[in-house]
């Protein structure tokens, strides 16, 4: 297939992209702008390791071509920090110790604010099923679940640690 | 805080709020785990695997794929220097697997070849291109047919295939089942279990020449992969550097030389370029290895009032197509089958059986979860048989502090008794339950670290070495593996509250083989208790260097006792009188000539008995509701009461202990590897199923304090241990809900529907007698 010539949105930054049309948003994102956070965990859609926000929806990146992410806006787990300032999620993770090894968490983080842009006081059957999608092999998800509970009820807010 | 507590305070970090070290990375997407690395002209690297259970291999043509635009290199067998290697490095005989075989697969998924070329994708097109001709073989896929006089041999000279067999026992046996009031005997089938980390087996190695190697590779001990580095590519092991910085989850499939670190090296030795091969999820699936399958049979003898008189297993378990971790497996689900009570006599006698299937090894749990499901439920049987109350039977022959397995091992702390009063309560708690639902609970134990050395490591099991700079901040070297459990965070504890200053002060390096001392790595539970006693050491011995210039420039009654906390230097019955941290750092380095104070220490094992220097207990509970028309398990509620020793790192042990629930309700009712010819028949995610959030009940923990003298601050193990009662802890929900028993784990929803149409019939037959 021919290459073309793209532009993607990714965290609040252009990026001109020359692809194979056929590239996933994952690929573009880690291997041709290299922003390694988002992670892949399978070939079938299953794991979320690839999640992304487009357009402030939770999508697997695996699961989607870059090519028809062009004029949306994209953020990955290294766009919810701003000048070193994490986002409410990303202190809500650390205190609550909502990750182990690491690998799924910018998947579960975005998969999260995404839940989060939707429904400011989700349900915890609301949460659980945001991330349904999502496997951690290692937490056994409830710090995830109680991290969310916690930003939707203030108990934590962006800012330093 | 006022200075004057600080004397009363006896610990200032340990156990309290402390987010983990690596957390900012993790959370940002800074974190490079070996799966991102990229280096300058880099190769990548794919992996031709065996379609069939067992064949010779005749002849490997690579020139079509040689000639593809963008190959660079195809490695086979033969590019390699043909060493059997095995974890069990001490018994030539267990050292029974060529990672790039030489002569013959043995199962389906081996690699035969491997594939450098500019980018992945052609690096897959060359695969189709490697022609391979083989002379396939009789296979045997199961290990009771494996064992049978006509069964294909598997290794040259193994009799019957058997692999390893083990025998432990203690106490007298015959007796004990001569005294029994009531025997009973029961068989059981455990499956295997994918350790599905999220970081599938990735490797970039990186050959230079000055005779260099560089591995970055996800594993849990940078050490021994270091080792079995050098012994298969017959360099010197300090000319091997192996660096496992972030790794996306281990659960004991991650010590053992991969596919991955060694076709990897062995392409870029060949192409002096670094080569980088990353699994997919379906070659993990097939080609990395699992919990081990094991056959038990269990007969047990006990007094009318329930007290343990003896007790007799057998297993055979399907080992594979090689060894691995699995002797140690086979050994350890012999052991821990006892666990946690006294028996008048023991006797285990365990085959491991080589087939033409995935090998099989160690997986969080090592063996117990398996030895757990068949005893807590046979237990639990007994006591329904007897009319006695499951936990008061259990609770008459638990171990207790001070009790020595005969022969075996030496239990110190002991918590177990605590644990029996939270469980009692929380199911008497829960009252009578809605038709349909159940509560079991199970016991275990485990251990904090092994003590055997089959690996013949001529180091200490742990060293840490500490180094305090002149502005009084910290850098910890320690060869452990942070995979994920928290070991940095739990080190730097450790370390700040035997220095006296604050975690932020303590930068740690681990798991990187040039800049760490040696360390056995993250497996069966003995970071905390032995790399934590190596970093207590070496902290004990740079403070102990701190205060002595403390003493000189405070001019003290040398009966004064000096102190270190929160950065204060003080003596300890006059806690306001002394002098910040910072400063005795600046005079201590101003008198060592400008050196900085360097702290060493180490840990290996001894007067320990054979399996650990230190045992956790815990009792899982749990609630599930089970749709009778579907099979279908529903988890409700659980709760966990656990021993582990003085915790550490409080915010890493509740998330092991929540995850350690999650993968072991897994391995009870839904991770299910079933093969047919030796093929997995569900290597996806879509098709091997696991626990996912809206699976998981809540699942509070109650903390019982002990304190085990042998760990540092009185801890022992957590996170590993608990993966052991609960599938058993199910198997008993089901019996309390239904009357039926479940003697095949992962106990699927078939399963159940098929025993309660079975007990339907008897109950019939039985009304019919009457």
């Amino acid at each position: 297939m021919e290459k073309k010539a793209i532009v993607l949105n990714v965290n609040n930054q252009d990026y001109e992209l020359y692809i194979n049309p056929k590239t996933l948003l994952v690929e573009a994102i880690r291997d041709y702008i290299g922003l390694t956070g988002t992670k892949r965990g399978c070939e079938t859609v299953s794991c979320g390791a690839c999640t992304v926000m487009v357009n402030d929806m939770a999508v697997k990146s695996c699961s989607i071509l870059a090519i028809q992410c062009q004029g949306m806006k994209i953020i990955t787990s290294e766009g919810l920090e701003k000048n070193g300032q994490l986002a409410a999620i990303q202190n809500a993770f650390l205190h609550e110790g909502s990750y182990q090894c690491g690998f799924c968490t910018s998947g579960m983080l975005m998969a999260t604010s995404a839940l989060l842009k939707e429904t400011k006081k989700p349900s915890k059957n609301e949460i659980k099923e945001s991330i349904e999608g999502n496997i951690c092999r290692c937490t056994g998800y409830n710090s995830i679940v109680r991290a969310v509970e916690g930003v939707a009820n203030g108990k934590y807010k962006e800012g330093s640690l | 805080m006022t200075t004057t507590s600080l004397a009363k305070q006896k610990l200032s970090v340990i156990n309290t709020h402390v987010v983990n070290i690596d957390g900012i990375a993790k959370v940002t997407g800074r974190a490079t785990y070996t799966f991102d690395v990229k280096l300058p002209g880099m190769l990548y690297g794919k992996i031709l695997r065996s379609p069939h259970p067992h064949a010779k291999i005749l002849k490997i043509d690579a020139s079509k794929a040689l000639a593809l635009h963008g190959v660079k290199a195809v490695v086979t067998g033969k590019d390699t220097l043909g060493i059997k290697q095995g974890i069990w490095r001490r018994y030539q005989e267990l050292c029974d697997e060529q990672i790039l075989p030489v002569d013959k697969v043995r199962y389906i998924g081996e690699p035969v070849a491997a594939v450098a070329a500019v980018t992945e994708e052609i690096a897959e097109m060359a695969l189709d291109l490697i022609e391979v001709d083989y002379e396939v073989l009789p296979a045997v896929y199961e290990p009771m047919d494996a064992m049978k006089k006509e069964a294909p041999t598997i290794h040259e000279g193994v009799e019957r295939n058997i692999n390893v067999t083990r025998h432990i026992e203690w106490g007298d046996v015959e007796k004990g089942f001569e005294n029994a009031d009531y025997i009973r005997e029961d068989s059981f089938f455990c499956g295997g279990q994918a350790h599905m980390c999220m970081e599938t087996r990735a490797a970039v190695s990186s050959f230079t020449p000055e005779g260099k190697m560089t591995i970055y590779h996800s594993n849990q001990s940078a050490y021994y992969l270091q080792a079995l580095m050098a012994g298969v590519l017959g360099m010197r092991e300090g000319d091997i550097r192996v660096i496992a910085q972030y790794v996306g989850g281990g659960f004991g499939g991650k010590f053992e030389l991969d596919g991955a670190i060694f076709c990897s090296a062995i392409l870029t030795m060949k192409l002096f370029r670094p080569v980088k091969i990353c699994y997919t999820r379906e070659e993990d699936f097939i080609a990395t290895k699992r919990r081990t399958p094991m056959h038990y049979w269990v007969r047990t003898g006990v007094s009318k009032t329930g007290k343990f008189l003896a007790r007799e297993a057998r297993v055979v378990s399907n080992g594979g197509a090689y060894t691995g971790m699995g002797a140690t497996a086979l050994y350890l689900t012999g052991f821990f089958h006892s666990f946690p009570y006294k028996w008048g006599g023991y006797r285990y006698d365990g085959y491991r059986v080589y087939t033409n299937t995935l090998p099989s090894t160690s997986m969080r749990g090592f063996g117990a979860p398996q030895a757990m499901f068949c005893s807590e439920q046979q237990l639990e049987w007994i006591a329904a048989d007897l009319g006695l109350d499951p936990i008061e039977m259990r609770r008459q022959n638990g171990h207790t502090p001070g009790y020595e397995v005969p022969g075996q091992a030496y239990i110190d702390s002991c918590g177990l008794d605590e644990a029996f009063d939270i469980m009692a309560k929380w199911i008497k708690d829960k009252g009578k339950l809605p038709e349909n639902r159940g509560i079991g609970f199970s016991a275990a134990g485990f251990m904090s670290g092994g003590i055997f050395n089959w690996f013949d490591t001529p180091y200490s099991f742990s060293s840490a070495v500490i180094t305090i700079n002149e502005d009084g901040t910290v850098i910890l070297h320690i060869g452990a593996t942070e995979i994920g459990q928290g070991s940095n965070t739990t080190m730097a504890i450790i370390a700040a509250e035997t220095l006296g200053c604050k975690v932020e002060d303590i930068k740690v390096h681990s798991g990187d083989t040039d800049h760490c001392p040696a360390d056995l790595g993250a497996w069966g539970s003995r970071q905390t208790l032995m790399t934590g006693n190596a970093v207590m050491r070496a902290c004990e011995d740079a403070k102990h260097q701190l205060l002595e210039f403390a003493l000189a420039k405070m001019g003290l009654n040398i009966v004064y006792d000096l102190d270190i906390k929160d950065r204060w230097v003080h003596i300890v019955a006059r806690p306001e009188r002394g002098m910040p941290w910072e400063e005795l750092v600046k005079i201590a380095t101003r008198g060592k000539d400008g050196q900085r104070i360097i702290g060493r220490g180490y840990y290996t094992p001894h007067r320990k008995g054979m399996i650990s220097p230190a045992y956790s207990y815990m009792l899982q509970g749990v609630e599930i509701e089970i749709d009778k028309e579907t099979g279908k398990i529903t988890l409700i509620d659980s709760l966990t009461a656990h021993d582990c020793g003085q915790p550490i790192n409080h915010l890493g042990l509740i998330g092991q202990l929540e995850g350690a629930f999650s993968m072991a309700a897994g391995y009870g009712y839904l991770e299910y590897m079933p093969y047919e010819d030796g093929k997995l028949m569900n290597p996806n995610l879509v098709d091997y199923k696991m626990i996912r959030a809206t699976e998981m009940p809540e699942t509070p923990v109650a903390e019982i304090d002990t304190y085990e003298p042998e760990g540092p601050y009185g801890a022992k193990e957590a996170g590993e241990g608990l993966t052991n009662p609960t599938a058993a802890a199910i198997g008993n929900a089901i019996f309390h809900a239904l009357g039926i028993q479940m003697k095949e784990c992962p106990i699927r929803p078939h399963m159940i529907v098929n025993a309660l149409k079975e007990k339907a019939e008897k109950d019939k037959t039985a009304k019919k007698g009457k």
